[in-house]
């Protein structure tokens, strides 16, 4: 809705404009700076209006899921709106993954798509999808905008609600007729907020506190709500961990909010997280879990999750709450409120917690982190992918570095050989685990970040899937180092048909895989290879000193399992490490669990 | 250590009918999303009821009657919430103001002195006929939803021919607006 002049009642100014015209104003009003994009019939004056905008850098992608991906991993490495702008049809079909990929992880995107006119619509007009009903389920909210008038109202709201909350993907479907008709131009001031905002109650804080303080064998779970709250969240939450002295693992969304370096941290948990870390998790006595969501791939078997421990759950969302896992204190708040509130909480109280039993706690902590449960057998002749992924963070841990992932074992030898300091700087699919993210995720960041050194570690599977966005990186001189642990398997597929299918590899192998370095040079980017640990720092200092973009085709061990693990259907204390793995560890009824 | 720390086991894990109003702005395709939720989630919908209530304010309210643990229920009102256009969530079962009611219309077909049975039933039901023919009546019902079943069960054996129910409608007694 409008707002209306407070003392007459009266309409805001306004200003008379084309859609297209209004599309591209808004945008520059929200402080959209980048934009990633395909063109097609449906979109044309908005493109057109775009060619005489030189304060909007469009970014050319090869496929819309590309323009997707390119602008949620704008949106994680900066905490702005990730924008991109697709055409009716196939190219809002095209963007329905990025859109699902966005709602799961909660990274506040804004998609345009184009629509055939209106008085088309319904009548199976040439490249018409019903993109409202298709978008509905994998949206925060979406909008069909049928009257200019209402234009630039709804994509100030579609800013609003992608970034109010707990962020998402949202979609604004814009006929053709409604981008050419004139109609008028409202300022983002001028529009009546859709969120409602809510307010943090003292009384769960202190509650919070109380818990705190009696706590003996305490742990932070923390996850991505920290890194959407902003930096300033994780420093009341690196604060507040040191301050209270209790140990602190993360989800895979949350790596970044709290620094690894810091004695502190146990590493990522969940099922190929850290062996201290899940442990800690089962053995604890208080629970503060802050913007994260207790997803499977975290408590593993449910009913055994952390049975002694009293939960506190800082979310957002209120429908998080005793959605998978019932809490004893609930805090409905953005994580920095919450996190700022504790900290000054703690500070005021001048609280101390069990100095004692936290000393024992810690003792029990240190000899779970003493079975060095990341431990892998090296190898002289062969390059184990952790090695890879360890003298990859060797080489760059110094510099100002981004990392995107694909989806698969790459993605979690990364989560745990590769270490963050800072937040924004971990793009990866954790909800939707949609392999093909981290190309043109990279894309996004490095179009944010152009000073910045941005890699994809990915998967030589994975990678193909949006691998055409190569030429994209090529185009727009955009320096993406695409590191790929080639294995030739799909290799998280061929590690559970190991373990749940009796050694059957049904299609888990990639007969026939493309020269990576001929195909990179067929890009016009860089192609560089290493296939023995010898050469591997060597082509790795190569691969950071070009200036282009680079696809790296680093040969790994092939059937390297990635260890430690919770098996489906286990609890947190029984999770698997490389020297006993067995691969019968899973039963019957944990087959069934994805 | 192994004590539970749950306050006490839910008192009451069994499924609960439950009637939720959901008061949402009146725009295109908003029956698609809080129906879209009930399906992609899983609940249940046991009768659901929708119109425009104010024009002037855009606003509409759907009636819905769904049953569930008590968890699943309040994560259906939290999703509920979560959709941007809607407004407000009113669970009227644990309202203790609630108002819920239902309009039925039944039609009945016999003769003699089931006929005759069916219309005196009608009366102390306070069924209004709508419709008749010398052997038929279409009866016009409101109240709630188990006086309407209770009818329509003692029309069985009289001749019922057809049913039409408009689910359930509600509101907050007294002076008010919930």
């Amino acid at each position: 809705m409008l707002k209306t002049d407070p003392m007459d009642g009266s309409a805001p100014r306004t200003l008379t404009l084309t859609g297209a015209e209004i599309v591209v104003r808004a945008l520059v009003d929200q402080g959209v700076t980048d934009l990633f994009g395909y063109p097609g019939g449906a979109v044309l004056p908005i493109y057109d209006a775009l060619f005489a905008e030189p304060r909007l850098r469009h970014v050319l992608v090869r496929h819309e899921q590309g323009a997707g991906h390119a602008a949620e991993g704008y949106a994680r490495s900066t905490g702005k709106v990730g924008v991109a702008l697709v055409t009716s049809g196939p190219g809002a079909t095209n963007i329905v993954t990025p859109l699902a990929d966005a709602l799961l992880d909660s990274i506040p995107i804004v998609v345009f798509t184009g629509q055939v006119p209106t008085h088309l619509i319904g009548s199976d007009a040439f490249q018409e999808c019903d993109t409202i009903g298709i978008t509905r389920a994998c949206t925060k909210h979406n909008w069909l905008v049928k009257h200019v008038d209402d234009l630039a109202r709804v994509i100030h709201e579609a800013f609003e609600v992608a970034r109010g909350g707990r962020p998402g993907p949202v979609v604004v479907d814009i006929p053709k007729d409604v981008q050419f008709a004139t109609g008028r131009y409202v300022a983002p001031s001028d529009v009546a907020a859709r969120v409602r905002p809510r307010k943090l109650r003292p009384d769960g804080i202190e509650a919070a506190l109380d818990l705190m303080m009696r706590a003996k064998q305490p742990v932070f779970y923390t996850g991505g709500g920290v890194i959407n709250a902003g930096p300033h969240a994780s420093a009341a939450l690196t604060a507040l961990v040191r301050e209270t002295n209790f140990p602190i693992t993360s989800t895979l969304m949350g790596l970044g909010a709290f620094p690894a370096s810091d004695p502190h941290w146990l590493g990522m948990l969940g099922m190929h997280g850290s062996w201290q870390a899940n442990h800690a998790m089962h053995d604890c006595d208080v629970m503060i879990c802050v913007g994260a969501r207790f997803d499977d791939r975290v408590t593993g078997r449910i009913d055994a999750f952390a049975p002694n421990a009293r939960k506190i759950h800082i979310d957002v969302d209120p429908s998080s709450i005793n959605k998978n896992v019932r809490v004893d204190l609930s805090i409905i708040a953005d994580a920095g409120a919450a996190l700022e509130a504790l900290l000054a909480g703690w500070r005021r109280r001048n609280a101390r917690a069990d100095e004692a039993a936290l000393a024992r706690w810690w003792a029990k902590i240190e000899a779970w982190r003493a079975r060095d449960c990341f431990a892998y057998r090296p190898d002289d002749k062969i390059i184990k992918p952790q090695f890879a992924i360890e003298r990859l963070y060797h080489a760059v841990k110094d510099k100002d570095v981004y990392i995107t992932t694909e989806v698969g074992q790459h993605q979690m030898w990364a989560a745990q050989f590769f270490h963050f300091e800072q937040p924004n700087r971990w793009m990866t699919s954790g909800g939707l685990g949609t392999m093909g993210y981290g190309l043109p995720a990279a894309l996004g960041v490095q179009t944010a970040h152009p000073e910045s050194l941005v890699i994809d570690i990915a998967g030589e599977a994975s990678v193909q899937m949006t691998m055409q966005e190569m030429s994209t990186a090529v185009q727009h001189d955009l320096p993406i180092k695409v590191f790929i642990l080639n294995n030739e398997w799909m290799g998280m597929v061929r590690q559970w048909q190991q373990l749940l299918h009796g050694e059957r590899y049904a299609h888990s192998y990639s007969e026939a895989l493309p020269d990576f370095v001929k195909l990179a040079e067929a890009y016009g980017a860089v192609g560089l290879r290493a296939e023995t640990p010898a050469e591997l720092d060597g082509k790795i200092a190569e691969m950071l000193a070009a200036p282009r973009p680079v696809l790296f085709d680093c040969r790994v061990a092939k059937t390297e399992n990635c260890l430690p693990m919770i098996p489906s259907g286990k609890a947190h204390n029984e999770m698997i490490l490389a020297e006993t793995f067995r691969g019968d560890e899973i039963d019957e009824d944990g087959k069934m669990l994805v | 250590m192994s004590q539970d720390f749950y306050d006490s086991p839910r008192a009451d894990e069994s499924e609960n009918t439950r009637t939720l109003a959901v008061l949402v702005d009146n725009e295109p395709g908003v029956l698609a999303r809080v129906v879209g939720l009930f399906s992609a989630r899983g609940y249940n919908i046991e009768s659901l009821t929708v119109a425009e209530t104010d024009r002037a304010a855009h606003a509409s309210r759907i009636t819905i009657v769904t049953s569930g643990q008590p968890g699943i229920i309040d994560q259906i009102k939290a999703q509920l919430e979560r959709i941007v256009s809607v407004r407000q969530v009113i669970d009227v079962t644990l309202d203790p103001a609630g108002v819920e009611r239902e309009l039925a219309l039944i039609k009945v077909r016999s003769m003699g002195q089931e006929r005759i049975e069916a219309l005196r039933l009608a009366e102390i039901f306070r069924a209004r006929v709508i419709d008749t023919t010398l052997e038929s009546f279409i009866f016009e019902l409101t109240g709630a939803s188990q006086k309407i079943d209770a009818f329509i069960d003692l029309m069985k054996p009289l001749g019922l021919v057809e049913v039409s129910r408009t689910g359930v409608l509600s509101i907050h007694r007294g002076a008010e607006k919930n």
